[in-house]
């Protein structure tokens, strides 16, 4: 598709280790494919060590042994030049880096060099992209850094000597002050209070619907992605198993797990005790057989076991992974998943 | 006479000076907080607050690890920062910390398994394998993991949440009774996030633990905290009893962090708007000024 700024088709990425003569085979990203728009903010939802991480590190071109890319492309086109970062050499990848894709990072201290002043930093990634004079540079920092209720000062500071969501605010100014045309961002406002999160989050709005760049957005936070995504893939042990417009995940979901995840958002002033979704989540060096969500779902039936539910095309740009998508579903289903079905 | 405070926190400030020295700046990270947890009962004690507030500051004050500019913290009646040796260990193993973020909380270096054997080797004195395997498992499996899961592991093989519940678990294995939890749910999704204040409500309500629960999930806090402080640039500007301040906030700051708590209502239309925190006045000037005066339900606000 013409409007396509990335494609990823059939992708697997595993880590890939062996402890003393035993080879064990983490499989993070199994067999992904989806694609994201010009002018979208794409978001990536789902638990705990389900692999969204490991995923968009394969996006940002961001891996490193024992993690590998088994098999799959992944296909950004920056003026219309296709280039799949699967496969393309480091080279390559350099030149697009920054520019035209940035990367923010879960957990924020990894860009940042804890021996070198912030400013040093901003020196180092940001000045030859932006190709200003030196004023005007410092100056466009500084407004930046304003935007996300920064002041000037924390240039001077080394990391340490700022608070935590003093430095992921940094990381964000950094990934977003070149104005890249994709920007991909690991949990960036998890340790934000909620003012500053709302306006960092609007702020990241802005700069996409300015530029019309494309951002696709990781975070375990529904209410994050509820107010930021325009569409939203949610993501259980490693695969997609629905991909909706924003709006309809939160309305019209099929799978069974997103419609656990929407019917359990916390709220405040709810002090009724919370059902979290019994069984753990599933190992992913040793996933279950069948449709991976199944120790766990409350509507389970053989087939389950057995087959993969392939990721299905519905009316109005949906897609769900789940043999019985069309059943009804009762809420004390969604809500209390106690034992499987047989 | 009545058993000190467990924790006596008073009129406690902290003032960082940043920059080389031609350019030196004076940040007050904390000022003049002060409060006390009962050694009687239990509970769990929320502070919330501004990104850059102090919240961490003042964990790590209390945890002793650093030392206050003025004022003073005591744990049972005794002066923190002057624990030395012997007496310190004691008392880190009595007031157990739980950081921030997991990805800088463990060293990139050292296998997880390890770093719980060495808080087992330190706090309980285990020597042998078994000693320290038994204490350990039975820390994981109250947060939901196990021995076998971690053993041999580093931390970047496991996930944010996964390292995260191992870091509560570690906290846990010297038995204290002051847990300082510093943002411990922010890296875990939803579900596990409740399973693990739930397991805070349990350590409270079984083994008496008082837990100091830093956070900026106001759903949580409401859920389960007994009392609760609200900072802004270094000032408690509000705190009391925890419902009746969420429910009905009365400083201006306190009203603004309710309001901007983001809601599902419009998910999908991409209307998010920036919160108006111009519009509340939030100079430090102001702050210094006011002072906290008594209000409705045992709460105290700063007002002036
Ligand atoms: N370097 C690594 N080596 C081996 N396994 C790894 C490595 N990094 C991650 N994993 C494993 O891959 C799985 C997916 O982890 P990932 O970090 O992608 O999850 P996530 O969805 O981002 O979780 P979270 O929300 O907690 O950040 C986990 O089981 C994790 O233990
Ligand atoms: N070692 C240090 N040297 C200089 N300044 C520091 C140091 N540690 C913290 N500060 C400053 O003290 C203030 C409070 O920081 P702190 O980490 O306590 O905030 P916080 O409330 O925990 O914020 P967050 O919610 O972002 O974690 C910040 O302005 C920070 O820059
Ligand atoms: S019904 Fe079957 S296919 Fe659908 S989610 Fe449940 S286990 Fe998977
Ligand atoms: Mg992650
Ligand atoms: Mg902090």
């Amino acid at each position: 598709m013409a409007d396509d700024i990335l494609t990823v088709e059939g992708l697997k990425a595993y880590y890939q280790m062996n402890y003393f003569g035993v080879e064990r085979e983490v499989r993070a990203v199994d067999d992904v494919t989806m694609r994201v728009m010009a002018n979208e903010i794409y978001g990536i939802a789902g638990e705990s060590s389900s692999g969204k991480t490991s995923f968009i590190k394969v996006l940002a071109a961001a891996i490193r042994p024992p993690f590998r890319i088994v098999d799959g492309r992944v296909t950004y086109r920056f003026n219309g030049k296709p280039i799949d970062v699967a496969h393309a050499g480091e080279d390559e990848i350099a030149k697009i880096r920054w520019k035209h894709l940035s990367y923010i990072m879960q957990g924020s201290m990894s860009v940042l060099n804890p021996v070198r002043r912030v400013r040093s930093t901003f020196e180092d990634f940001a000045f030859r992209p932006m190709g200003l004079k030196r004023d005007a540079f410092w100056e466009a920092v500084e407004a930046h850094l304003a935007r996300l209720h920064l002041e000037p000062g924390v240039l001077r500071a080394y990391p340490h000597e700022l608070s935590g969501g003093m430095r992921q605010r940094v990381t964000i100014a950094l990934a977003t002050v070149c104005r890249p045309e994709f920007i991909i961002a690991d949990e960036p406002t998890t340790a934000l209070d909620v003012v500053v999160q709302k306006d960092v989050l609007a702020m990241i709005r802005e700069v996409q619907q300015a530029l019309g760049s494309s951002v696709v957005f990781v975070t375990h936070d529904m209410s994050v992605h509820a107010n930021i995504t325009d569409r939203l893939a949610i993501v259980y042990a490693g695969r997609i198993v629905e991909e909706a417009p924003t709006r309809t995940i939160f309305t019209a979901a099929r799978h069974p797990y997103t419609r656990h995840l929407v019917a359990s958002l916390p709220r405040i002033g709810d002090t009724s005790p919370k059902p979290s979704l019994e069984g753990r989540p599933p190992s992913l060096a040793e996933p279950p057989a069948g449709c991976r969500f199944h120790p766990r779902c409350p509507i389970a039936v053989e087939r389950c076991r057995r087959e993969v539910p392939v990721l299905e095309e519905r009316p109005g740009g949906h897609r769900v992974a789940c043999f019985r998508a069309d059943e009804a579903l009762p809420a004390e289903k969604i809500l209390n998943v106690e034992e499987p079905l047989s | 006479m009545s058993a000190p405070p467990l924790l006596d926190v008073r009129d406690v400030s902290k003032v960082f000076t940043m920059g080389g020295v031609l350019s030196r700046k004076q940040i007050r990270a904390v000022n003049e907080v002060s409060f006390a947890l009962s050694a009687e009962t239990p509970e769990i004690f929320t502070i919330i607050g501004e990104s850059g507030s102090g919240k961490t500051t003042l964990a790590r004050m209390i945890l002793g690890s650093d030392v206050p500019t003025s004022g003073e913290l005591k744990f049972e009646g005794r002066d923190i920062a002057a624990r030395r040796g012997a007496d310190r260990l004691a008392f880190m193993a009595r007031v157990q910390p739980i950081f921030q973020n997991p990805f800088e909380a463990f060293n990139p270096l050292k296998r997880v398994d390890r770093y719980l054997a060495s808080t087992a080797r330190r706090f309980l004195n285990a020597r042998t394998e078994a000693e320290m395997e038994g204490p350990m498992d039975e820390a994981l499996h109250h947060v939901g993991l196990s021995l076998k899961e971690v053993k041999g592991r580093f931390p970047h093989e496991l996930s944010g949440g996964q390292l995260q519940r191992t870091a509560i678990a570690r906290a846990l294995i010297s038995k204290p009774s002051v847990i300082v939890a510093d943002e411990p749910v922010s890296m875990v999704d939803a579900s596990l996030r409740m399973a693990i204040v739930n397991l805070f409500k349990r350590l409270r309500d079984e083994l008496g633990v008082t837990i100091i629960y830093i956070t900026h999930d106001l759903a949580t806090a409401y859920y389960i905290s007994d009392r609760i402080i609200i900072m802004q640039k270094g000032h408690v500007v509000e705190m009391g009893p925890a419902r009746p301040i969420l429910d009905a906030p009365q400083h201006p700051y306190s009203q603004l962090l309710k309001r901007s708590v983001l809601s599902f209502d419009d998910a999908g239309r991409g209307l998010i708007t920036r919160s108006g925190r111009e519009e509340v006045d939030t100079s430090a000037e102001a702050l210094v000024k006011g002072r906290l005066e008594p209000a409705e339900d045992g709460r105290l606000v700063r007002v002036g």
